[in-house]
C-alpha cells in the first residue's frame, strides 16, 4: 500500500494550489512587504501605483471590514501593518490586479517613507532589553542544589541551534472564491483549515459558518504550513471580498524565504552534574529561543523544548527554563518537532562536554542514564513501555557496533586525509498536542449504495501518507478492499473545529476518529445482516474480506449486497467519529501532568567522514532503530524516517540561514540556502523496526511517525565533531549548529597557523 | 517576417507569437496550461521545472533536460520540448514504476522533475550507472523523502536497463518498444524536418545578449521582458575547432557539450568528473562558457578553469575579430574588456605539449549544485619533479575571477617540494583580497584557498608528496 496519490503524483496530474484552473474573472494579488525590520510608517502614496492599467484595488489595513488580527495563541498579529512595521517582510499592503505580472509592476511604484527604529536581531540581546513574548516558564523537578552538590563532576557551558527554513517545495499560497451573499470560499495550501476559517472569520466580520476552506494536498508543509498558510489564504480572502472577484495569491520562493518564519534559533546555558559512574544528578538548562516579531507558535514551541530537555535520559534533578525573546525577525513557527530537537540538542552537547571532562566516551554516560519504566519525567509523567534501552541495545547488536567503532579506529590510524567519527543519537518524543484541547479529532464516513466508501477527516495530505493511513484503518475496520475507499479533501464544511495536522499525530487522531465511525456503521451493517440472513440474536456474525459469516461460517451476502439491503431497509449507512486521546492532563500551573498520550523511542548510530584537506563533510552511514509500534504501513513509515532524517541532517550541517545586522535575511534564495541533495543524504540509510513493540493508544497499535526521527539528525553533528576530533588530536571548542565546511576547516587549523 | 516561434510540445506542433523571452515555463503552464511541470524556486535550483528538449544535431536527434524556468521559448524554436504529460502513457513506464514501487513520492511536487531527468539520461546512454544517474538528477531537490528511496528506485531502473540489450545508435525506436516512450516518439524527427527554420539574420546591437539564460532569467527576467534581445544561441556558436597550435571552442558550447568534448576526454581527462561539481546537469545543458565568462562573476568556474589553461577569447564586431588573454579580459567587479555591441565568439585554447598535469578544486557549502566559496585550477608542466612552467589561477578570493601570476611565476623552475608548496601559499596570500559574503568570511577564504593549493599537489603528485607533512 503506497501513499494513496503516488500514481498521479509521478504523472504529474496531482494538483497543488498554483495549478487550479482559474476562471476567467479570476484576479491576482501581490503583498507589499515590509523592507525595514523596525520602524514608523510616517507617510506613503499609493497613486502611481494605482495608475497602472489592470491594477483593481490596492489594499491597506483600513480596508479590513472586521478586526485586524490574526494571532493564533496570542493576539498580538495584525493581518496588514497599521503605524509600526515590526519585521523584514511583514505585510503593509496588497495590490490586486488583473495579471501577476501586473500586481507586481504596480508594488515597484508604491512609495512609503519611514521613520526606522532600533532592530532587535538576536535572543540573547532581546533577553538583555527585556524583550519578550511571554514571561520565562520553568519545569522542574527533584532539588537541582542537591543534584549538583551530590555531583562528582559539574560541567557549564553554552551551546546554540541554528534555524532552518521549511522550503516545502510548493510555497504558500492560496485561493479565495466569493459565493452567494457573504459566503466564501478559501481554497488553502494550509496545515490548518480551521485556523484559516476563524481568523478569516475574524478580519472578514463574518460567522465562520461562511466561509468554507478546502485543502487538496500539500507540496510539503513540515510546520511551515500550521500557522503561516494562514495570512495568506485570509489576504486572498480579503481580496476577493474587496473585489467581489476570485483571488490568487501565491508567493514566489523569494518572497517564501524572506518573509516567512523559520525553525526558531536557540542559544542556551547548561550545567549538569554526574557522579564518578556517570550516572547523571542534576541538569539546569536556560533556554533563549528567538522568537520572532509576534508570538505565533513559539510559547507552544517553548514548551515542547522544556518537555524534551532531557531528551531520553532519567535525570532526578532538573531545571529548564524557557524564554521566548522577542526580536525583528519574522516570526518563527512550527517545524517538524516544534521545539524537541532544540530541546535535545543542548542535552546531547551537554553529555559530550561531561564526557570530553570526565575522560570517558560519551556513549557511555548516554547508555548509562537511559529512560526505563517508571521513571518521573520531570514534567511529572511516569514512564510506561519505555523503548529506550531496547532501542540501543537492539542498535548494538544489530549493527555490530563495536566493530564497527574498531573499524573507525582502524582508519583513522591509517588515513591521513580522510577521518572518521561516530556518534550515538538516542531519541525519545511524546505523542500529543501539549495543549490537552488539540487533542480531539473528527471522522465523517459515508457508504454510498454502490458499496464504496468516501471518509473526510480533519487530516491534511502533504505527502506524510496520513490518508493512506486512514483508509488503512478504515478498511480493516470494515474488512474490505482499500480500493472502496476514497479519503477526501480536507473541507471545514464537512469536518468542523478541527485541530492541525501537526505533532505528528494526525494519523493517530484521524484514523481513531475514523475507525470510531466505521465501527459506528459496522454495528449496523451487523444487524442488517442478522435480519436479511434470518439469524439469531447470538449467533455471530461477522464481515471478513467482504463477506459476511455467521458463526464462522460463510454465507452469500457479499459486502455490496448487504449495503444496498441495508439501504433499502432505512438504515444509516453515515456515521460520524469523535476522538479525544484519553487520559491525557496537563497543568500550566505546575507544569506537571501527564501530557503525551505515548513516547516514540529510538537510536541512532552515525559515521561521518570529514575530507582534512579541504574541509568537507560526507555522512556515510546512518543506522536506526526505530519504535514503530505496529506499524500501519512499513513503506509509508519508513519514508518518513529517511526523510527526517536527511531533513535533521540538513538542518545541523549545512542549512544557515545568516541574517544581516539590520535583520535582513542573507540566505534569501536557494542559491544561497542550501537543502540536502542527493548526496548530501547519507552513502547508506538502514533502519530497523523494533519488533514487538505494542501501543494501546495509537490506532491498531501504529506509533507516530512524523516527527521523531528528525531527531536522528542531531547524530550528524556530533559525529562530525567527533572526527575533526580524531583528526586533530584534541577535543573541539565548536559549541553551535550547523557545523558547516567553513566550521570545519577553521576549528582543522585556525589555531595551528 | 514571420516571428513565430515554431516547435513541438509533446505532441502537437506550436507556432506562435509570443515574447522571445518568456521562460518555456511559463508558456508550458499558463500558455499550454500543463501544470505537471512545477515552478518551485525559478532560479534553477529545484528542479521541479525540469523538461526535456530535443533537438537536431549532427544529423540525430537528441535530448537533454533543462530547468525550464531559465529557458526562453526563443531558444526552443525548432525542438522537441517533452514534459511529463508528454512522457505518460495508460500504464506507468519503467521509470515511473520504480519510483512508485519504493515511495519515491511523498508530496509529488519534485516528481515530475525526477521523472524528467532520468529519462534524459536514459534516452542518451546505452550503460547505465548507478553513479551517473544518480548524477543525472542532482539538479532536482527533495524535501520529503531524503532520497533513500530515490537512490533506491533509481538503482532498479539503472539494473532494469542494463539487463535490455539497449542500442548504441537508433536509440528512440528501441525506447518506444521497452516503453519508456510513447509512440508518438517515432514521428518527432521526421515532424522537426519539416519544420522550417526562420532564418532571421541577427544583428548584435546595443541589446541585452541572451546565450544560454542560466545568469540573466536569475537576475533580470522582468528587465529581458521589456527590452530588445538578442539570442546567440541563434548564431551556432557551439563549435570545436582545431590546428596543430590551439583548440577553438564557440562560445555558445554548453558546459555540458564542453564537458563530454573529444577536447576534454584528449586533453584535460580527469575535469570531466570535476565538472559535475558545475551546477547539475539541467544547468549545465544550458550554461554555455561565453556566458560565465562575460558574466565575470570572481567565482565563475569556467573562468578559472580557462585561466590556468592560458585561453585566450576572440571578440568579434560586426565583421572584425580581435583576440584578447582572457587574463587580460576581467578588469574589475563584473566589469570585462567588451564593449556593447562586441560578443565573444570563441576561446582559444592553446594546445599543451605532454606530458602536463592540470587539477580543478572547488570547495562549497553543499558539495554539488552550488556556487564556489573558493575555487582553484592549476595546469603545470614538468620534468623530473621540477616545475617548467605553471599557470595557477583561483576564485572567490578577489573581485575578478583571479590568475594568481605571482604564485605562478614562483612555482616555475621549481622543484615539487613540500617547502615550495608552502611558500606558494604564502605568495598567494599576498595577491588575494577575499572579502566576508554569504560564501564564507574572509578568514575562512584565506584558509581554504591554501588548502585547494595544496589539494592540487596532493591530487596530481600522489607519489611525491607525503601527506603528512602538508596538512
Ligand atoms: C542554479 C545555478 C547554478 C549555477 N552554478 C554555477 C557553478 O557551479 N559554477 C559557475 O561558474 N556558474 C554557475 N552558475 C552561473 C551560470 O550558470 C554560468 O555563469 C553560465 O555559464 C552562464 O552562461 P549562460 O549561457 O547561461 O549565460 P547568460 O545568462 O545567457 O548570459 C550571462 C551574461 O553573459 C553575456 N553573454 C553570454 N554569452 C555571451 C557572448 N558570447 N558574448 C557576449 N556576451 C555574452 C550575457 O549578455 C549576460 O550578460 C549557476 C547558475 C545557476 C542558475
Ligand atoms: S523552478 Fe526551481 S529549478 Fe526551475
Ligand atoms: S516528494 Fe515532496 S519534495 Fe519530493
Amino acid at each position: 500500500m503506497k501513499n494513496f496519490d503516488a500514481i498521479n503524483h509521478i504523472k504529474g496530474k496531482s494538483i497543488y494550489i498554483d495549478d487550479f484552473v482559474l476562471p476567467q474573472n479570476a484576479l491576482f494579488a501581490s503583498v507589499f512587504f515590509s523592507p525595514i525590520a523596525h520602524g514608523k510608517i510616517i507617510s506613503f502614496n499609493l497613486e502611481k501605483a494605482k495608475s497602472i492599467d489592470g491594477v483593481v484595488a490596492i489594499l491597506s489595513s483600513k480596508d479590513i471590514p472586521g478586526e485586524n488580527q490574526i494571532g493564533g495563541i496570542i493576539q498580538d498579529e495584525v493581518l496588514l501593518a497599521e503605524n509600526e512595521v515590526h519585521f523584514i517582510g511583514e505585510s503593509i499592503f496588497v495590490v490586486v490586479a488583473k495579471s501577476l505580472e501586473i500586481a507586481r509592476k504596480s508594488k515597484k511604484l508604491i512609495e512609503i517613507e519611514f521613520e526606522e527604529l532600533p532592530a532587535i536581531i538576536n535572543e540573547r540581546e532581546a533577553f538583555a532589553k527585556n524583550s519578550l513574548l511571554a514571561p520565562p516558564v520553568i519545569f522542574a523537578n527533584g532539588n537541582i542544589e542537591e543534584g549538583f552538590s551530590e555531583s562528582d563532576f559539574i560541567i557549564e557551558g553554552s551551546f546554540s541551534s541554528g534555524g532552518q527554513e521549511h522550503l516545502y517545495l510548493e510555497t504558500q499560497g492560496a485561493f479565495s472564491i466569493p459565493q452567494e451573499g457573504e459566503r466564501i470560499k478559501i481554497i488553502s495550501s494550509t496545515q490548518n483549515p480551521s485556523a484559516v476559517q476563524k481568523q478569516a472569520s475574524k478580519v472578514l466580520g463574518i460567522s465562520m459558518n461562511k466561509i468554507e476552506v478546502e485543502v487538496l494536498r500539500l507540496g510539503g508543509g513540515f510546520g511551515g504550513k500550521e500557522d503561516q498558510a494562514t495570512p495568506w489564504a485570509v489576504i486572498s480572502a480579503l481580496a476577493a471580498r474587496i473585489t467581489n472577484s476570485p483571488v490568487k495569491l501565491v508567493l514566489s520562493r523569494q518572497e517564501d524565504l524572506l518573509v516567512t518564519g523559520k525553525r526558531h534559533p536557540y542559544s542556551s546555558d547548561f550545567k549538569i552534574g554526574l557522579n564518578k559512574d556517570g550516572k547523571i544528578l542534576a541538569y539546569e538548562v536556560t533556554y533563549f529561543q528567538n522568537g520572532g516579531a509576534v508570538a505565533d507558535l513559539s510559547t507552544a514551541v517553548l514548551e515542547r523544548t522544556l518537555f524534551h530537555a532531557t531528551n531520553s535520559y532519567f535525570i532526578p534533578n532538573v531545571k529548564a527554563t524557557g524564554i521566548s525573546c522577542k526580536t525583528n525577525l519574522p516570526p518563527n513557527t512550527a517545524f517538524r518537532g516544534f521545539g524537541g530537537p532544540q530541546g535535545m540538542f543542548v542535552i546531547e552537547f551537554a553529555i559530550e562536554q561531561a564526557a570530553n571532562k570526565i575522560g570517558i566516551p560519551k556513549h557511555e554516560i548516554q547508555k548509562k542514564n537511559l529512560l526505563k519504566d517508571g521513571d518521573e519525567l520531570h514534567y511529572g509523567q511516569i514512564v510506561e513501555n519505555s523503548n529506550s534501552e531496547s532501542c540501543w541495545q537492539k542498535a548494538e547488536i544489530q549493527f555490530n557496533i563495536e566493530n564497527q567503532i574498531r573499524e573507525i579506529k582502524r582508519f583513522n590510524s591509517e588515513n591521513q586525509l580522510y577521518k572518521k567519527g561516530f556518534s550515538f543519537m538516542p531519541i525519545c518524543f511524546g505523542i500529543s498536542f501539549t495543549s490537552t484541547f488539540l487533542n480531539q479529532a473528527n471522522s465523517l464516513i459515508h457508504i454510498y449504495h454502490d458499496g464504496s466508501v468516501s471518509i473526510s477527516t480533519a487530516a491534511v495530505e502533504m505527502g506524510q501518507g496520513v490518508n493512506a493511513k486512514i483508509a488503512i484503518a478504515a478498511a480493516k475496520t470494515f474488512s474490505i478492499n482499500i480500493e472502496r475507499i476514497r479519503i477526501e479533501t480536507t473541507n471545514t464544511s464537512r469536518n468542523a473545529n478541527t485541530s492541525p495536522t501537526a505533532a505528528s499525530s494526525g494519523a493517530d487522531m484521524n484514523a481513531n476518529a475514523t475507525i470510531l465511525a466505521a465501527k459506528e456503521i459496522l454495528a449496523r451493517l451487523i444487524e442488517s445482516a442478522r435480519t436479511e440472513l434470518n439469524a439469531n440474536p447470538t449467533d455471530l456474525i461477522e464481515i471478513i474480506d467482504e463477506i459476511v459469516f455467521v458463526n464462522h461460517e460463510k454465507t452469500n451476502l457479499t459486502w455490496e449486497k448487504l449495503i444496498w439491503r441495508t439501504y433499502f431497509n432505512r438504515i444509516n449507512l453515515s456515521a460520524h467519529g469523535f476522538y479525544a486521546t484519553p487520559n491525557i492532563h496537563f497543568d500550566r500551573k505546575t507544569n506537571k501532568g501527564k501530557p503525551f498520550a505515548y513516547h516514540v523511542y529510538g537510536t541512532a548510530f552515525t559515521i561521518a567522514k570529514i575530507d582534512v584537506l579541504r574541509g568537507i563533510s560526507k555522512i556515510e552511514s546512518v543506522q536506526i532503530v526505530h519504535d514503530f509500534g505496529k506499524s500501519l504501513n512499513p513503506e509509508i513509515d519508513l519514508g518518513q524516517v529517511e526523510g527526517a532524517l536527511v531533513q535533521g541532517i540538513g538542518w545541523v550541517t549545512m542549512e544557515e540561514l545568516q541574517y544581516s545586522e539590520n535583520g535582513k535575511l542573507l540566505a534569501n534564495s536557494l542559491s544561497t540556502y542550501k537543502i540536502p541533495d542527493i548526496y548530501s543524504s547519507p552513502d547508506k540509510t538502514e533502519v530497523v523496526f523494533l519488533d514487538n513493540s505494542e501501543n494501546r493508544f495509537g490506532p491498531l497499535s501504529s506509533k507516530a511517525i512524523g516527527e521523531p526521527p528528525f531527531m536522528y539528525g542531531i547524530g550528524a553533528f556530533f559525529a562530525i565533531k567527533n572526527a575533526i576530533e580524531n583528526a586533530k588530536q584534541e577535543k573541539s571548542k565548536i559549541n553551535s549548529s550547523p557545523i558547516t565546511n567553513e566550521k570545519i576547516l577553521l576549528e582543522l587549523y585556525n589555531e595551528r597557523k | 517576417m514571420n516571428k513565430a516561434i515554431k516547435f513541438i510540445l509533446n505532441e502537437t506542433l506550436f507556432s506562435i507569437n509570443i515574447n522571445p523571452a518568456t521562460t518555456l515555463l511559463d508558456f508550458i503552464r499558463n500558455v499550454a496550461g500543463l501544470k505537471g511541470t512545477k515552478e518551485g524556486c525559478r532560479e534553477g535550483d529545484c528542479g521541479a521545472c525540469a523538461v526535456l528538449i530535443g533537438k537536431i544535431e549532427n544529423g540525430s536527434l537528441n535530448y537533454k533536460s533543462i530547468n525550464s524556468c531559465l529557458f526562453p521559448i526563443a531558444n526552443a524554436g525548432n525542438s522537441h520540448i517533452v514534459t511529463i504529460e508528454g512522457l505518460n502513457q495508460v500504464e506507468l513506464n519503467p521509470i515511473q514504476k520504480e519510483f512508485n514501487e519504493e515511495s519515491a513520492t511523498q508530496c509529488g511536487f519534485c516528481t515530475p522533475g525526477f521523472i524528467n531527468s532520468l529519462t534524459s539520461y536514459i534516452i542518451e546512454n546505452q550503460h547505465l550507472t548507478k553513479k551517473n544517474a544518480e548524477n543525472s538528477v542532482a539538479g532536482n531537490i527533495c524535501r520529503c523523502t531524503g532520497y533513500s528511496s530515490i537512490k533506491r528506485a533509481i538503482e532498479n531502473i539503472v539494473e532494469h536497463f542494463n539487463s535490455l540489450n539497449s542500442p548504441q545508435n537508433d536509440r528512440i525506436p528501441w525506447l518506444v518498444e521497452n516503453g519508456i516512450l510513447p509512440k508518438y516518439f517515432l514521428e518527432i524527427e521526421s515532424r522537426l524536418q519539416q519544420i522550417s527554420e526562420n532564418k532571421n539574420e541577427i544583428e548584435i546591437k546595443n541589446t541585452i545578449k541572451i546565450a544560454g539564460g542560466t545568469d540573466l532569467f536569475v537576475q533580470k527576467h522582468e528587465n529581458l521582458l521589456e527590452n530588445n534581445v538578442t539570442f546567440l544561441s541563434k548564431l551556432k556558436l557551439n563549435f570545436f575547432d582545431e590546428n596543430e597550435k590551439l583548440v577553438e571552442i564557440g562560445s555558445g558550447t554548453t558546459i555540458e557539450e564542453f564537458r563530454n568534448s573529444d577536447f576534454i576526454s584528449e586533453f584535460y581527462p580527469k575535469l570531466k568528473e570535476k565538472l559535475e561539481l558545475f551546477a547539475s546537469p539541467l544547468i549545465r545543458n544550458s550554461a554555455t562558457i561565453g556566458g560565465n565568462l562575460v558574466n565575470a562573476s570572481p567565482i565563475g568556474d569556467i573562468s578559472i578553469i580557462l585561466l590556468a589553461m592560458n585561453a585566450k577569447i576572440k571578440i568579434k564586431q560586426n565583421e572584425d575579430f580581435r583576440i584578447i588573454n582572457l587574463n587580460e579580459f576581467f578588469k574589475s567587479y563584473k566589469k570585462v574588456d567588451l564593449a556593447e555591441n562586441e560578443i565573444i565568439y570563441s576561446i582559444q585554447i592553446p594546445k599543451q605539449e605532454k606530458p602536463f598535469l592540470f587539477n580543478f578544486e572547488k570547495v562549497s557549502k553543499r558539495i554539488h549544485l552550488d556556487i564556489a566559496s573558493v575555487n582553484t585550477a592549476i595546469q603545470i608542466t614538468y620534468e623530473n619533479y621540477s616545475i617548467k612552467t605553471c599557470k595557477i589561477s583561483a576564485g572567490g578570493i578577489a573581485p575578478i575571477p583571479k590568475f594568481l601570476s605571482k604564485t605562478s611565476d614562483f612555482l616555475c623552475g621549481k622543484n615539487i617540494t613540500i617547502e615550495n608548496i608552502k611558500l606558494a601559499t604564502e605568495i598567494a596570500q599576498t595577491e588575494i583580497s577575499p572579502i566576508s559574503d554569504i560564501r564564507g568570511t574572509e578568514n575562512y577564504k584565506r584558509l581554504l584557498l591554501p588548502q585547494l593549493i595544496k589539494s592540487h599537489f596532493i591530487e596530481l603528485f600522489p607519489k611525491i608528496i607525503d601527506v603528512r607533512n602538508l596538512i
